[in-house]
């Protein structure tokens, strides 16, 4: 199941149109990503921070949900400073850790936790069904809309379906363990979940006749336009451009 | 009655039905109407071609034989069954087919906008539907977290905001608990359009419509054929089997 921790709330982020939301963060990502500077990269992170905590965010739960990130970091923290090139900042018995390095990392570290922060902030804060919403607002393809949102509908269903096969085949004293049988169980189950997923998608497809589909897509905009939206749109657009700006002239 | 009476809304004239790579006829030469004022009821065993009937109607499943007339038309193209589904409301068995969009106004809305309705329209359609049916406040749920029962009814309402002109249900309280059973009878019952209800429960059949039919050999037996009824008796010896004759 998708957990949703964040999406429902009320800070200002939460009131915010999906549409308007979905366009910060990429300005805001897209901005941070370029970003070649430790200290802008800074301040990016800032700004992050300032998002999150506008939204109302616990900290203790965005921290969990950047867990894997951190995993991820900690490897490059360790590979990247004992094999980049450059002047060695300091020694270690005969590891050698460079400056370039470390800035890299640093760099690293700071960008995508700042753009990680921005997207939890303004595009976690929104359940997937505002988010279809948003994507359809700002022009994304309907097709991919109803398919980002019938794949949140269904999967639910179909882990259902593995939990209600996995439950039968453990009634009957299948014990999952290294050997073949278990893997021709598990094969069995993948191949009866596709079976029972092909047979939903012609009922799910029989019922929208039912209601007069005709292959084409509607989503409902609930979000009405308001100065509140039109004012953050801005101040992101202009940070992000700001930041760009500084760093290319200035830095 | 004639097939343009105009009290005449769903005629099914010998149909046969057998499905693909099979020999066994599901339908075979069934004959069905169901008028304006009809509230039909269905009891038959799994297997009997309940189901593939309501399939048969919506032009879901094409017959091998046979004649389809709703609304006085003669349906035997697909095309020609496009227009008559927004017409015939079917509520499927199991909810989760029925329910595909993430948000209970959004898929109750899914109908109306299909029928040319402007955003706005079918936004004000869906609330009342969901309002008439005392669950507007399911309005921003999301439909795969709603519990069974809430389910079944936000697909019935999915199926009313289409305002269809006869309702076809296919076993409405399956798994069903008695509150939500009784918020259908109160529903079904206050409707003014024709239906034909496929359950296997005897009360609730009996509650919510005027006549019960049955299925045998892919036949319909009509009322006077059949006579379905539950009876509750005492008597001596009750614990022991006994055979009543």
């Amino acid at each position: 199941m998708i957990e949703e921790k964040f999406a429902f709330g009320n800070s200002m982020i939460h009131g915010l149109s999906p549409a308007v939301r979905i366009v910060s963060a990429g300005v805001l990502s897209s901005c941070a990503a370029l970003c070649d500077n430790l200290y802008m990269s800074g301040a990016y992170l800032g700004i992050a921070l300032v998002l999150c905590c506008m939204a109302k965010l616990n900290w203790k739960d965005v921290l969990l949900r950047l867990k894997p990130v951190f995993w991820f970091l900690l490897m490059i923290w360790i590979v990247l400073p004992l094999t980049f090139d450059g002047e060695v900042l300091f020694k270690y018995g005969i590891l050698e850790f460079t400056r370039p390095g470390i800035e890299l990392c640093a760099k690293i570290t700071v960008k995508s936790v700042s753009i990680l922060l921005m997207f939890t902030a303004l595009i976690a804060t929104m359940s997937i069904a505002s988010l279809g919403n948003g994507l359809h607002r700002i022009h994304v393809p309907d097709k991919m809309v109803f398919l980002l949102l019938m794949s949140y509908r269904y999967i639910a269903v179909i882990q259902e379906e593995y939990h209600r096969l996995l439950r039968a085949a453990k009634f009957r004293g299948f014990v999952p363990g290294t050997n073949l049988h278990s893997y021709k169980t598990f094969a069995y189950l993948a191949g009866m979940l596709f079976v029972r997923a092909s047979l939903r998608a012609r009922r799910v497809h029989n019922a929208m006749l039912c209601r007069g589909f005709h292959r084409k897509f509607y989503t409902l905009d609930l979000y009405q336009p308001n100065v509140l939206n039109t004012v953050f749109l801005t101040g992101t657009c202009l940070a992000g451009v700001a930041l760009v700006l500084f760093e290319r002239v200035w830095m | 009655m004639t097939v343009n009476d105009p009290i005449n809304v769903i005629r099914l004239e010998d149909i046969c039905y057998a499905y693909p790579g099979t020999d066994t006829n599901v339908l075979n030469h069934l004959d069905l109407e169901i008028n304006k004022g009809h509230r039909i009821g269905m009891m038959a065993p799994n297997g009997s071609g309940k189901t593939t009937l309501l399939h048969v109607i919506m032009g879901l499943c094409r017959p091998d034989s046979g004649t389809i007339t709703i609304f006085g038309k003669v349906l035997k193209e697909e095309k020609d069954f496009v227009p008559v589904r927004s017409k015939i409301g079917l509520l499927f068995q199991d909810s989760d087919d029925q329910l595909f969009c993430p948000t209970v106004l959004d898929d109750v809305a899914f109908g109306p906008l299909n029928l040319g309705f402007s955003r706005e329209d079918a936004i004000d359609i869906a609330r009342m539907t969901l309002e008439r049916l005392g669950i507007e406040a399911f309005e921003r749920h999301i439909t795969h977290r709603l519990s069974g029962g809430q389910k079944r009814l936000v697909a019935m309402a999915a199926v009313l905001a289409m305002g269809p002109d006869v309702l076809l249900l296919d076993e409405p309280t399956a798994g069903l608990d008695n509150k939500v059973q009784k918020k259908l009878i109160h529903i079904l019952n206050r409707l003014d359009i024709p239906y034909f209800v496929i359950s296997h429960e005897f009360d609730f059949v009996s509650s919510v419509t005027d006549r019960i039919y049955s299925m045998e050999n892919g036949r319909i037996l009509k009322d006077d054929e059949i006579h379905i009824h539950r009876h509750e008796h005492v008597h001596k010896h009750g614990r022991h089997p006994h055979i009543h004759k």
